[in-house]
């Protein structure tokens, strides 16, 4: 198991590396791509690799859980920059088209009149 | 210690396009015919799994008709559940029905102009279904966010100024609304901690007065991201833009992305606030905007000459409708709202297919399409569709114009009328008959008929400018994969009115179950593990 997981992500991170070193830019950003999903499953299993363990859940008198930090919100906010950052990447696209179809950057595809 | 496989049925309607569209990558763009028969199985496939999870709750497989999966095996409220009850089965069914219509007018035309439109579509449907079964506040965020970046892609297919512009406009207003969306999950979460909407429902009753305040400012702030895709007034002014710009079959496609927005809100707002300590809050709020909605929809219907913004403006009112009925606050609406949203949706999606084949009346030669092609730089030049034309073009495209301003204006005998026709029955008997009609009905009735009348007006206009007023009409070439989807589309309406009966019969169960809470709190407690957990061998 640990192996898989191990050898998956260094296949990723290295075809990323060797993407990376190619001259065009689109194989560039394909390469950082790789590397950033390798990196995320490598946090992601930093947490230990198990099979049908029971999530996180203290039993009575335990220790308090409110004196530890809650883990949902980072899980969360991880998500959430991974997502925001992928619709402004494709937004970012939109603009370059329109840039090149309309000839302009303006956000109405033309210059207002003056 | 394993699942019976009809539980996976829940999750087919996610993982197939999800399989279905990243194989579809894999196909080069040449082969338009293999990749569309894929596509096509896979929304069949999509059909019958809806079709089949209608059945299983319907004849209650699980009881109260609410099937659970629990991903991953996690206890409910830690991991994500999946939720299938009568509403969510209905909604499936109406986005596979209108996927494979969408799908099939593609065929010779729209989805060889640029590349992957079939991936994307299988994308756009996977985001959909899941934001259906969803049950988690998060998850239910990320399937918004694989529905937007699909139909990103989808509305800026066949690439032209036009489209662009449009888009550009349609992918910052959702941006923003997807913060919004992440401000309220986690104000949310910060108050509740749960983002599992069921219990969610079931802690409001633990919560103190400070955390309720800021638990509702988050539902609102959440709110506001399902408002603005179902294009509340004053949030919806991207809509009909984005309509009239979008190619039709994607157009097709985006008018149930509008009904999810009010798909959410119905789910949520009858889940937290039909009962229990915060009981009625908020749907003033929903009442008064879909009013203000119904409002704007009506001007810009008169307003418009473009049958593209016609349809936009058609979608803003049946938004409008939906928004007040649910904001009304009585439970024997919903079944009704529910009604009138699948005959509005149907008709709506085939109005705006329709559109682009009596455009061919006008401009034979479609400019649009050849300055598109030009822009891409697509090798294989579809142009016109090749293949046998059908004969009585005219009349065909006279008569389902006809059904569509029926439908879409609620005139007798199509389904549009027998919707509207029970939202002003249910209006006018109140169950409470003692608190007799407030006032807000007296303005809510006029103004659906007053839309409904400025609907008549403008597709008239339309109507008599196009079929009477041409001189010398020529008989547009159309195939019949264009033809059929929009046959069956409005068949669906057809069947709809004859089947008034079963169909109100059904949507009566699932709102009923709705407008209680408290079965689904019960359900979700009780929902089982399969198998010993490592916590309870411990025990």
């Amino acid at each position: 198991m640990e192996a898989v997981i191990a050898i998956a992500m260094g296949i990723m991170f290295g075809s990323g590396v060797w993407l990376l070193l190619r001259p065009r830019t689109f194989q560039v950003i394909i390469g950082l791509l790789l590397i950033s999903y390798a990196v995320n499953l490598f946090i992601f299993i930093m947490g230990r690799l198990t099979i049908n363990q029971p999530p996180l859940t203290l039993a009575e008198g335990t220790i308090d859980p409110a004196l530890y930090a809650d883990p949902m919100p980072q899980a969360l906010v991880l998500t959430a920059i991974v997502i925001g950052f992928a619709t402004t990447a494709l937004y970012l696209v939109v603009m370059i088209g329109a840039r090149g179809l309309t000839g302009t950057d303006h956000v109405d595809g033309k210059e207002t009149s003056r | 210690m394993s699942l019976p496989w009809v539980q996976h049925v829940i999750l087919a309607p996610i993982l197939l396009p999800l399989i279905f569209g990243a194989g579809l990558i894999l196909i080069n763009e040449r082969h338009h015919q293999r990749k569309f028969f894929i596509n096509l199985a896979s929304t069949l496939a999509m059909l019958l799994t809806a079709v089949a999870l209608l059945l299983l709750t319907d004849h209650e497989y699980w009881p109260d008709g609410i099937g659970l999966y629990l991903s991953a095996n996690w206890a409910a409220p830690f991991g994500i559940v999946l939720l299938a009850d009568r509403l969510t089965a209905v909604m499936l069914l109406l986005t596979s029905v209108l996927a494979t219509a969408s799908l099939i007018f593609a065929m010779t035309r729209w989805s060889r102009i640029g590349v992957h439109f079939h991936s994307l579509f299988q994308f756009l449907l996977m985001g959909v279904n899941g934001a259906f079964l969803t049950n988690d506040l998060f998850n239910l965020f990320v399937f918004f966010e694989v529905m937007l970046a699909a139909s990103y892609g989808l509305v800026l297919h066949g690439y032209n100024s036009v489209r662009i512009r449009a888009g550009m406009q349609y992918i910052v207003v959702n941006l923003l609304a997807s913060f919004f969306f992440l401000i309220g999950v986690a104000l949310i979460y910060a108050t509740t901690s749960t983002l599992n909407m069921t219990d969610l429902a079931a802690r409001l009753e633990r919560l103190n007065p400070e955390d309720m305040v800021l638990l509702k400012i988050g539902v609102v702030i959440l709110a506001l991201a399902f408002l603005t895709k179902s294009a509340m007034w004053p949030l919806g002014f991207w809509l009909p833009t984005t309509y009239s710009a979008a190619s039709p079959p994607v157009a097709a496609m985006m008018v149930l992305m509008t009904k999810i927005g009010v798909y959410v809100l119905i789910r949520l707002w009858l889940l937290l606030f039909s009962e229990g300590p915060a009981a009625g809050f908020g749907f003033d709020l929903l009442l008064w905007g879909g009013l203000a909605t119904l409002a704007f929809g009506t001007i810009g219907m008169l307003a418009s000459q473009e049958p593209g913004r016609m349809a936009g403006y058609a979608a803003v009112i049946s938004s409008g409708t939906l928004l007040a009925a649910v904001g009304y606050g009585q439970p024997a609406l919903i079944n009704v709202a529910l009604f009138y949203l699948i005959s509005s949706t149907l008709a709506v999606a085939a109005f705006l297919m329709l559109i682009e084949l009596i455009d061919r009346i006008r401009t034979p030669g479609a400019a649009m399409l050849a300055l598109t092609m030009e822009a891409f730089a697509v090798e294989d030049k579809p142009g016109e569709p090749v293949g046998k034309a059908i004969p009585g073009a005219l009349a065909f495209l006279g008569l389902a114009f006809a059904c569509c301003a029926l439908v879409i204006t609620g005139l007798p005998p199509l389904s549009g009328f027998v919707a509207k026709f029970s939202l002003f029955h249910t209006l006018l008997n109140p169950v409470d008959a003692a608190t007799g009609i407030g006032v807000v009905t007296w303005i809510m009735i006029p103004l659906i008929i007053l839309s409904g009348l400025a609907g008549i007006i403008s597709l008239m206009r339309f109507g008599v400018r196009t079929f009477w007023a041409t001189q010398n009409p020529v008989a547009p070439h159309l195939q019949r994969s264009e033809v059929m989807p929009i046959t069956a589309l409005l068949l669906v309406c057809v069947l709809l009115t004859v089947q008034a009966g079963p169909t109100m019969a059904y949507l009566d169960r699932s709102a009923e179950t709705l407008n209680q809470p408290a079965i689904y709190i019960d359900r979700l407690a009780s929902s089982p593990v399969i198998g010993d957990t490592v916590l309870e061998d411990d025990q």
